[in-house]
C-alpha cells in the first residue's frame, strides 16, 4: 500500500473490506490488548462508565443504522430499549431461561414488534416515523406501568445475571475461582457483544441491505427508480434498528439488576439520538464514541460543578442545580454538534488524521 | 351516564387549550416544515412571564398578557434567526433535534430561575364558576374557549386578507415560486415564529390558569397537544382548533368513563389514549382531518 496516498482505493474488494486499512488492523490488536488490561487496571467507577458506554453504544449503532444510514428519525428508541429489559426479565427471571437464549430473545421481540409498527410508521415521508415512535414512547409508559404481571408495574422489577448454568457472567469471581468482582466481569461480558454488534452493522451498512438504505436517505425517489424496494428497506432498518435496541436493553436491565417504567421515557430516546448526531449520522465507530461521549459528560459535569460558584447541590430548589447544568450541558450539545459540526466525532476525527497526514501542507 | 354533559363542557375547554397550542405547531409548520418540539417550552416560559410581570413586577393582568406575548415573540424571533436560519437546507431530522435540544436548554432555564414549586398566575378568573342549566363550568374553561376561538378568526382573517398572512401561504404552498414573485421568504420564516412565541404565551397562560397552577412540568403537556395537531393535519389551522377539542374531549371521555367501564385497561388511561387515536388516524388518514396530501412529481 506504500507510495499510494492511503483512502485511494482501486480494487472493489477494498472499497467493502472490513478492516481494509492497515491502520484499523492495528486499532483491532490495541482494543484487543486494551481489552485484556482495563479491567485490571480501571477501578469499579470508571469501570461502570465503559459497561454503560457498551450497551448504550449497542443501542446507539441499531439507531444510526436507521438514522444515519437510512435517514429515517425514530423517538422511539427508549420504548424498544424498554422492551428488551422487561423481556430480559420475564424470559431469564421468571422462566428461568440462559442468556444465550433470553439474550436473542428479546433483541427478536423488540425486531418483532418493529415489524408490526413499521408498515404503518414508514408509510410516509418525512417525520412520520418520528411522530408515531413519539406516540408509541407515551403508549409504551402505560404498558410498562400496567402489565403488572409482566412488569412488576410502576415500582419495576429485577432483572436476573446473565447466565449459562452455573456460569454467572456477572460474577465470574466465585464461579470460576479467579479474583474478578462484579464491575469486571460484567465489562468482560459486555465488550465483545459490542464487538459483535459493531462488526455485524459494519457489516450490514457496507452490502446489500446497507447500500439500500443510504440509496433511501439520499433521494427516497432516485432509490425507488434504480430498483430499490424503498417500503421493505425502510421497514429492515427500523426492525434491524429495534434488534439492537432491545439487545441492548436487556444488557442494561441485566446490569442495573432492578428497571422501573420512568427510566424508558422521551428523554432516553432523545439521549440515544444524542448519541447519532454527537458520534456522526452514518458512521459505526462514531456511535461508539458518541456514547462514550453522552455517557461521560454527566460525570464530567459532576466533578466539575462543585468548582463553578453558583451551582448548587441541592436538588428541588431554584438556581441552577446540578441536574440542571446536567441537562442544559447536554442540550447545547445537541444544538452545538448539529449547527457546527453535522459530522459529529467522527467527522472531526476524519479532518484532524486529513490535517495530519497533508502536514504542513494542509489548507 | 348524567355525567356526560360535564364531562363534554370540560373536554371542550380542555381541548380549546389543546387547540390553542396545536396553532403554534401548525403556524411553524405550515411556513417552515419544521415540527417544534420546544413548543411547549415556550408556552412555558410565556406562563411564567406572565407570572414574572403580574405576581412579581404587580402589573395589572390585562397588561401583562400583551407584553408576555411580545416578549415571547421577540423570543421565537430569536431562536429563528439564532439558530435556525443556520439551519436551512439540512436534513430535516437535524432541524427537528436542534428543536429538542433547545426545548432542554430552555425548560432547565426556567427551572434555574423560578424553581419547581406550583404557582399561582393571579388570573382574574380564579375559582369563579358559570351556572349554564345544571352544568357548572369555570370561568377560565369559557374564557378559554373564547380565546381560542377569537385567535382562530384572527388567523382566518389574517390568512385571508393581510399581505404578511398571503406572504406567508404562499412560502407554503410553494417556497422557490414565493420567492421569484419577491416575497420575503426569510423574514415570512421570522414572523412565523414571532406569532407561535405570541400564541404559545396565550395558551401558557390558559394552561397554567386556576385550577391548574404554574410549574414546570407544565412543558410537557404541549406533548399531549401534538396528537391534536396530527389528528387534524399539521398544515391547517382550523385542523388544530377540531383536533384539539377532538383530542381533549377524548381524553376527558376516557378519564370520565373508562376506570368504570374498562378498567383492565390501567390507571391513566387517558393518558396513552390519545395517542393510540393519533396513530389510529395516522393510519386511516396519514395527513389528518385536515391536512394536505403531498404529491410527489418525479
Amino acid at each position: 500500500m506504500s507510495g499510494r496516498p492511503e483512502g485511494l482505493r482501486t480494487r472493489y474488494a477494498e472499497e467493502v473490506a472490513l478492516f481494509g486499512r492497515r491502520a484499523d488492523r492495528a486499532w483491532v490488536a490495541l482494543l484487543a490488548v486494551a481489552y485484556i488490561a482495563v479491567p485490571l487496571v480501571l477501578d469499579d467507577l470508571w469501570l461502570s462508565v465503559l459497561i454503560f458506554t457498551a450497551i448504550a453504544a449497542i443501542g446507539a449503532i441499531g439507531l444510526n443504522l436507521l438514522t444515519g444510514f437510512a435517514g429515517q428519525v425514530s423517538l422511539g428508541h427508549g420504548f424498544f430499549i424498554g422492551l428488551g429489559a422487561y423481556a430480559a426479565g420475564v424470559l431469564g427471571g421468571d422462566l428461568g431461561l440462559p442468556v444465550v437464549v433470553w439474550l436473542p430473545a428479546a433483541g427478536l421481540l423488540g425486531a418483532i414488534v418493529g415489524l408490526a409498527i413499521g408498515p404503518f410508521a414508514l408509510r410516509l415521508r418525512g417525520l412520520y416515523l418520528a411522530i408515531v415512535t413519539l406516540g408509541l414512547v407515551f403508549v409504551g409508559d402505560h404498558v410498562f406501568r400496567n402489565a403488572r404481571l409482566l412488569t412488576g408495574g410502576p415500582q419495576g422489577r429485577a432483572i436476573p445475571s446473565p447466565r449459562i448454568g452455573d456460569l454467572n457472567f456477572a460474577d465470574l469471581g466465585s464461579t470460576l475461582g479467579v479474583p474478578l468482582g462484579r464491575e469486571q466481569s460484567f465489562f468482560l461480558f459486555v465488550v465483545p457483544l459490542l464487538a459483535l454488534a459493531v462488526v455485524a452493522a459494519k457489516n450490514i451498512a457496507r452490502t446489500r441491505g446497507g447500500r439500500a438504505f443510504q440509496a433511501i436517505r439520499d433521494r427516497e425517489i432516485a432509490a425507488e427508480i434504480v430498483g430499490v424496494d424503498v417500503a421493505r428497506y425502510k421497514i429492515g432498518a427500523f426492525v434491524v434498528s429495534s434488534f439492537y435496541a432491545a439487545a441492548a436493553g436487556a444488557l442494561l436491565g441485566s446490569y442495573l439488576r432492578h428497571v422501573t417504567p420512568d427510566r424508558f421515557d422521551l428523554l432516553l430516546s432523545v439521549q440515544y439520538v444524542a448519541m447519532v448526531i454527537v458520534g456522526g449520522a452514518g458512521s459505526i465507530y462514531g456511535s461508539v464514541s458518541g456514547a462514550l461521549f453522552i455517557v461521560l459528560v454527566p460525570r464530567l459535569v459532576e466533578q466539575v460543578s462543585p468548582l463553578i460558584p453558583f451551582v448548587t447541590r441541592s436538588a428541588g430548589a431554584a438556581g441552577v442545580t446540578v441536574f440542571t447544568l446536567n441537562q442544559i450541558v447536554f442540550g447545547l450539545l445537541i444544538v452545538g454538534f448539529l449547527v457546527a459540526e453535522p459530522l459529529g466525532l467522527a467527522g472531526i476525527w476524519r479532518r484532524l488524521r486529513l490535517y495530519f497526514r497533508m502536514w504542513p501542507f494542509s489548507y | 351516564m348524567s355525567d356526560l354533559p360535564q364531562l363534554l363542557a370540560q373536554g371542550l375547554a380542555l381541548g380549546a387549550v389543546y387547540g390553542l397550542t396545536a396553532l403554534g405547531f401548525v403556524i411553524v409548520y405550515k411556513a417552515t416544515a419544521v415540527i417544534n418540539f420546544a413548543h411547549g417550552e415556550l408556552l412555558l416560559l410565556g406562563a411564567y412571564l406572565v407570572y414574572a410581570l403580574h405576581v412579581q413586577a404587580g402589573i395589572p393582568f390585562v397588561a401583562a398578557v400583551p407584553v408576555a406575548m411580545a416578549c415571547m415573540a421577540v423570543g421565537g424571533w430569536s431562536i429563528e434567526r439564532g439558530v435556525l436560519r443556520r439551519m436551512v437546507g439540512r436534513p430535516t431530522f437535524a432541524v427537528v433535534m436542534i428543536t429538542i435540544g433547545l426545548a432542554i436548554v430552555l425548560r432547565q432555564a426556567a427551572t434555574a430561575i423560578w424553581g419547581f414549586d406550583d404557582l399561582l398566575l393571579g388570573d382574574p378568573w380564579g375559582a369563579s364558576q358559570v351556572t349554564l342549566g345544571e352544568l357548572r363550568v369555570n370561568a377560565v374553561s369559557i374564557a378559554s374557549l373564547a380565546a381560542a376561538g377569537a385567535l382562530f378568526a384572527a388567523f382566518l382573517i389574517f390568512f385571508r386578507s393581510s399581505k404578511a398572512g398571503i406572504a406567508m401561504r404562499s412560502t407554503a404552498i410553494d417556497q422557490e415560486a414565493a420567492l421569484a414573485v419577491g416575497i420575503p421568504v426569510r423574514a415570512v420564516y421570522a414572523w412565523s415564529w414571532m406569532l407561535a412565541g405570541a400564541t404559545a404565551a396565550v395558551a401558557g397562560v390558559f394552561l397554567a390558569a386556576f385550577p391548574a397552577t404554574l410549574h414546570p412540568a407544565l412543558g410537557f403537556v404541549a406533548f399531549r397537544a401534538f396528537p391534536a395537531a396530527i389528528v387534524g393535519g399539521l398544515d391547517s389551522p382550523g385542523g388544530a382548533i377540531v383536533g384539539g377539542l377532538l383530542v381533549g374531549v377524548t381524553e376527558l371521555l376516557v378519564q370520565g368513563y373508562q376506570p368504570r367501564l374498562a378498567p383492565w385497561l390501567g390507571d391513566n388511561f387517558h393518558v396513552a389514549a390519545s395517542y393510540l387515536l393519533m396513530i389510529v388516524v395516522l393510519v386511516v388518514r396519514p395527513y389528518g382531518l385536515f391536512g394536505t396530501r403531498e404529491v410527489e412529481r418525479v
